[in-house]
């Protein structure tokens, strides 16, 4: 097989790419995840600054392409003197947007805890920080780990985007390869299948996490 | 000389244009049980939400042994919860915690009580409303009469002033009330003060010192649960009783 022949050099470049891409997506979700959790306690429960500040700022990056985004932190923040590198720019960019969508996803969490609840941690003296720390919060985030899941599905995809500045992620060394050997279905077959893994991998953590933290009450239909 | 624990005096609340309640005033004894009965939407359960501050009244005053509520700084206001417990129609358990955790939590996180004791108190709460053996299970797995007895251990566990109960029984199948009932009634024999929105009148008739007829926001008759069973004054409330009665029956639940 050609193929096997000419991939067999690339494999040190395709791993250096796949960890790229890898750690790119963890970057984006985790910081992604801290953002939005901010995010989403100033879209809720913020006094009117904050609201407007994190509703502002969510609504913006929902609103916008990625592309443009990431296009503006690389090529457009050197106008005003600030260089990046690729991977700077892309995990800035990708953190950003992720926390957007992720405070979204964990807004539809929060919102899901009945108000009853919320008023009976009231009435045992509980604070308002202390009812989001303790009733909402670790509600919230049980019905939004099949968002969240999505979520990092999306970033191992998306993130090959980044190729566009010149990351030299899976997606790019890839690119490269088939220009270099013009076997272009055999290598986008390859890293497609790659991808799959990836996101199988993802999904099955994801159902684990949900059965770790499985409470009754908390049924999701998908998992009986 | 009785023991006065809370005054209502002339509180009124509107929702928008709606006016919710408009001018009541009740006071309440130390071990004193009230019953609040009236039609629906007539400001019962929005009264108990005023008392503990859930939904602060308008107008009007609230003291809470002599010292008044309704104009504290709203850092204050938790530390006035915790002594006035609530018992909510639809049980309002913490979904994510089991029995005991519920009732734990308040002990924990707001008395700072260290896990040991807090623990053990839970369990003692949780023995009184006969539940210790369901203590690890998660609301979802517990009966809806179990919940509110959940629900009410949860309260106990703050060692409140007064407990108010919101319709505590009107979501529970009937062969479930009877077990809620006769916990609330042995709270109210040990002394426990308390102000209740319910219609099963055999539980006023039995625990009641007296019951408060309300509505369209005010209070419009008021009395000792026998006087106004058997011979109310306003043809407003005689007509409300007897339609509960026959509903509910003349006893009520056993």
């Amino acid at each position: 097989m050609r193929f096997i022949e000419k991939i067999i050099p690339y494999i040190p470049l395709l791993t250096k790419g796949l960890g790229i891409t890898l750690e790119l997506t963890i970057l984006s979700a985790f910081f992604g995840f801290i953002g939005a959790i901010f995010l989403v306690i100033g879209m809720l429960y913020g006094n009117r600054f904050f609201k407007i500040l994190s509703t502002g700022f969510v609504t913006l990056i929902r609103g916008t392409p990625m592309m443009v985004q990431l296009f503006l932190i690389y090529f457009g923040l050197p106008g005003i003197d600030i260089r990046l590198s690729p991977l700077t720019a892309s995990i800035i960019a990708f953190i950003i947007n992720s926390s957007a969508y992720q405070a979204e996803y964990l807004k539809g969490g929060f919102l899901a805890i009945s108000k009853e609840q919320l008023e009976a941690s009231y009435s045992i003296g509980l604070n308002k920080w202390k009812t989001i720390q303790y009733i909402i919060f670790p509600q919230a985030l049980r019905f939004a780990i099949p968002a969240l899941s999505n979520e990092i599905v999306y970033l191992i995809q998306y993130t090959s985007v980044a190729y566009t500045i010149g990351l030299p992620e899976l997606f790019y060394i890839s690119k490269n390869f088939a220009s270099k050997t013009y076997m272009n279905f055999e290598i986008y077959v390859f890293i497609g299948i790659v991808y799959l893994i990836l996101i199988y991998i993802v999904t099955r953590a994801t159902e684990i996490i949900q059965k770790k933290f499985y409470i009754p009450g908390f049924d999701l239909s998908y998992l009986k | 000389m009785a023991d006065e624990l809370l005054k209502v005096e002339s509180i009124e609340k509107s929702f928008g244009k709606q006016k919710v309640l408009d001018g009541v005033s009740f006071i309440l004894n130390k071990g004193e049980v009230k019953v609040i009965v009236g039609p629906s939407g007539t400001g019962k359960s929005t009264l108990l939400r005023c008392i503990n501050l859930l939904n602060p009244p308008d107008k009007g005053k609230i003291y809470l042994q002599n010292k008044e509520i309704t104009s504290l700084k709203h850092t204050l206001v938790p530390a006035v919860r915790q002594k006035i417990g609530m018992v909510f129609q639809h049980f309002a358990l913490f979904n994510h915690l089991t029995a005991i955790d519920n009732v734990a939590l308040g002990l924990l996180k707001v008395r700072k009580m260290n896990k040991t004791d807090a623990y053990k108190k839970a369990i003692d709460e949780l023995n009184r409303v006969g539940l210790a053996d369901h203590k690890d299970k998660y609301p979802a797995q517990l009966s809806g009469g179990q919940k509110q007895r959940v629900g009410i251990a949860r309260a106990l566990a703050m060692d409140p002033l007064l407990i108010l109960f919101d319709e505590p029984t009107s979501a529970l199948d009937p062969e479930l009330i009877g077990e809620v009932l006769a916990v609330m009634q042995a709270l109210a024999k040990d002394g426990m003060t308390m102000i209740c929105v319910t219609h099963e009148m055999g539980f006023a008739k039995s625990v009641a010192n007296e019951v408060i007829f309300m509505e369209k926001g005010k209070i419009i008759e008021q009395g000792l649960p026998e006087e106004l069973f058997s011979n109310a004054k306003n043809p407003r409330t005689r007509e409300f009783l007897s339609k509960i009665s026959q509903l509910y029956g003349e006893t009520g639940h056993k």
